[in-house]
């Protein structure tokens, strides 16, 4: 087998990771921004349900959640590995995100807030053209490094018999006794997805950025 | 008799157990500018946040042009927006430009059309002398300079009485007097002012009647001449002997 | 309810082998990291050009690569290069390596910031650069990082559990061998779960404990203001 067709078999792979972490991903967003809020103007019960939640799915390996919702969800509903796997990582990623939206969204004073009312923007006005705005950029660098996460924690659905690029690589490496070629090559492939990932975000940080004399 | 603008009737605020004002009764006349002074702590600023509802007072009422602000089922948003407030730390929206700053209560909160509100933005922008730097975010901006977009958000609202907590106590000496001017010819073109501040040199200027309060009490009210000159109660003349020597020594300073 | 209690009856004596080599895998990847880490974090402050772009490149490598490719990278890709090890020592080589990669970013922050101005000190009162980086700097930044730090074992506690795919007996193998042996692979793992929960907050005590311990009153990193 040639390098060409070796590299390019490992590369198809790279399908299956960036589809896992681009459904991972958003859904850990949206699922995140959700709890966060509740955590934050959801009253006592919701609040503590969150904490509760936050501690319990950050407490655990990921390995051993997406084991034990991969089988929930496979469980309930007829699903590939590779979808049950990415919502899976996408409800893992949702306690981290939460977390990141939470600290932000308590970074930007309240003074911000009670400025908005004063000029009598609503709550909700209040929440979407002061508050968020100002949260989700000083969440982005977080955000950025938790985005990493999910594109490496992809690898993790290698255990659930997914052809993403981590099993490639054994495939190939047993086909060919190649091993030590086999898995540099799916590193590489990784830290490229990786490289892009966070160049891509810290140009979006930079664009975003609020000027400001030093 | 015209109604007075502004009416506060026996109001009372606590927070837990502690009383941080009571039993306040206060009348504002249109055009008026009144001028809060005291001790820090004695819950001048509390007053001012319960005047335009970002607190609720526990007992009493308030009357805004007669109609009773704090009763039941009053939507707060709408009468914040009869409302300006000017903040001790300018409360600029940091990821806005000046310009916007401006606006987006208009846009908003008013439903202007975009272009409507930046013209009437940049004109409120002018005013207190700041139309170079509408294209600039707080953090370009010096502290007076905030303070003054701050003033010209909150009166792009067209309020019917602008509310100032400390305006000037945030700022560097030399930035002070920038906003005074600013506060002194908005007091001069009409507009009914209520002013929470340290600076005696423009209460004595600009203020038709001014308030001594000490924890959570008026204690004394009149007008300059009457509390400056000759104040009815010693303890109003110990607090205002001890702030006009502090105002001395800066007039000394040619300020 | 019931069915699952008698699951954990069964198998906590398995699950406690198994929690007993993953603490043992979090402490050996968290020491060697910690060794290599210290000097990856030292290189980059102090080190000549291209010892930093080669410390700087480690800490990306490991850091932009999972963990689980790190592995079998060492695992199955180093025998064909003449390297052979056991699973044990490539888990623990694995986690070491990826370890260090991560605590030489607190590290390097923690130096950062003592650095200049003791450095200033200690050469003032005649002492060489690496008589003052081990006799001043370091004590105070390793305090100093220590809050930010504890992630790390935590973060490697959590880590550990995918070894159990090169065959290593930890917590998640011995879960894998209840779930096949019960049929009830969603109990098992959720057994296994509340266990790493169990060891998480132990290990949460015990950073607790030592951040105590170690506190010079008045020195504190700053991290958010607000």
């Amino acid at each position: 087998m040639d390098l060409g067709n070796f590299l390019s078999y490992i590369a198809s792979g790279t399908l299956y990771t960036l589809g896992a972490s681009l459904i991972a991903l958003p859904a850990g967003l949206i699922l995140g921004l959700l709890f966060a809020l509740l955590y934050l103007y959801g009253g006592k019960v919701l609040s503590n349900l969150m904490a509760v939640y936050s501690t319990v799915m950050r407490g655990i390996p990921p390995i051993v959640l997406l084991f034990v919702l991969y089988f929930v969800v496979s469980g309930s509903v007829n699903l590939s590995p590779f979808l049950a796997g990415s919502i899976s990582l996408g409800i893992i990623s949702s306690a981290y995100q939460m977390e990141i939206i939470r600290g932000a969204i308590q970074c930007v004073s309240g003074g911000q807030l009670m400025a908005a009312r004063a000029i009598g923007l609503s709550q909700t006005q209040a929440v979407r053209e002061i508050l968020l705005p100002q949260a989700l950029r000083i969440a982005l660098p977080s955000w950025s490094n938790e985005a990493a996460i999910v594109i490496k924690d992809s690898s993790l659905i290698y255990a659930l018999g997914v052809p993403e690029i981590l099993r490639r690589a054994q495939l190939i490496s047993a086909s060919t006794q190649q091993p030590f070629l086999a898995y540099s090559a799916a590193a590489i492939i990784y830290f490229a997805l990786v490289f892009i990932t966070t160049r891509l975000l810290g140009r979006l940080e930079q664009k975003l950025a609020i000027p400001a004399n030093p | 008799m015209t109604e007075p603008i502004l009416r506060i009737r026996n109001l009372t605020k606590k927070y837990a157990d502690k009383v941080i004002f009571q039993h306040i009764d206060l009348e504002v006349k249109s055009g008026d500018t009144i001028v809060i002074i005291g001790p820090s702590g004695t819950g001048k600023s509390t007053l001012l946040r319960c005047i335009n509802l970002l607190t609720r007072p526990n007992e009493g009422q308030i009357f805004l042009n007669g109609e009773e602000i704090t009763a039941k089922g009053i939507n707060e948003d709408h009468v914040r927006q009869r409302i300006g407030m000017v903040f001790q730390n300018f409360l600029l929206f940091n990821h806005l430009t000046a310009l916007e700053n401006v606006k987006l209560g208009l846009t908003k909160v008013r439903h202007m059309k975009a272009e409507e509100a930046e013209v009437k933005a940049i004109s409120h922008l002018k005013r207190v002398g700041l139309s170079e730097h509408m294209d600039k975010y707080p953090g370009q901006l010096s502290g007076g300079q905030q303070q003054r977009v701050g003033i010209a958000r909150a009166l792009a609202m067209d309020p019917e009485i602008m509310l100032f907590d400390e305006p000037t106590s945030a700022l560097d000496p030399e930035l002070i007097g920038e906003v005074l001017e600013v506060m002194r010819d908005l007091s001069k073109s009409g507009m009914t002012m209520v002013v929470v501040t340290h600076e005696m040199g423009f209460a004595r200027e600009v203020a038709d009647s001014i308030i001594f309060m000490e924890r959570g009490s008026i204690v004394e009210e009149g007008s300059p001449e009457e509390l400056f000159e000759h104040a009815h109660f010693p303890r109003t003349r110990e607090f205002l002997g001890k702030i006009s020597e502090l105002y001395g020594k800066k007039e000394k300073k040619g300020e | 309810m019931s069915a699952w209690i008698s699951l954990f009856q069964r198998y906590w004596p398995d699950f406690l082998k198994g929690a007993g080599i993953t603490l043992e895998l979090t402490f050996v990847g968290l020491l060697i990291g910690f060794v290599l880490g210290l000097l990856l974090a030292l290189g980059k402050v102090y080190g000549s050009t291209w010892l930093r772009r080669l410390c700087t490149g480690y800490i990306e490598v490991f850091r932009g690569t999972p963990l689980l490719v790190q592995l079998f990278l060492i695992y199955y890709g180093l025998p064909s290069l003449g390297i052979t090890l056991d699973q044990s020592t490539a888990a623990y080589a694995a986690l070491g390596l990826n370890s260090a990669a991560y605590q030489a970013e607190y590290l390097r922050g923690a130096i950062v910031a003592i650095g200049e101005s003791q450095m200033i000190a200690g050469r003032s009162i005649g002492m060489s650069r690496w008589q003052t980086i081990f006799q001043i700097i370091l004590p105070q930044a390793l305090r100093l990082a220590l809050p930010a730090w504890s992630n790390e074992p935590i973060s490697l506690l959590k880590t550990t559990g995918v070894v159990f795919l090169i065959a290593v007996q930890d917590l998640m193998a011995k879960g894998k061998r209840a779930a096949a042996a019960s049929y009830n692979p969603i109990g098992a793992y959720l057994a296994v779960a509340v266990v790493y929960l169990g060891l998480v907050f132990l290990l949460t005590l015990v950073l607790k404990w030592a951040e105590r311990r170690t506190k010079i009153p008045g020195f504190e990193m700053e991290t958010k203001s607000s």
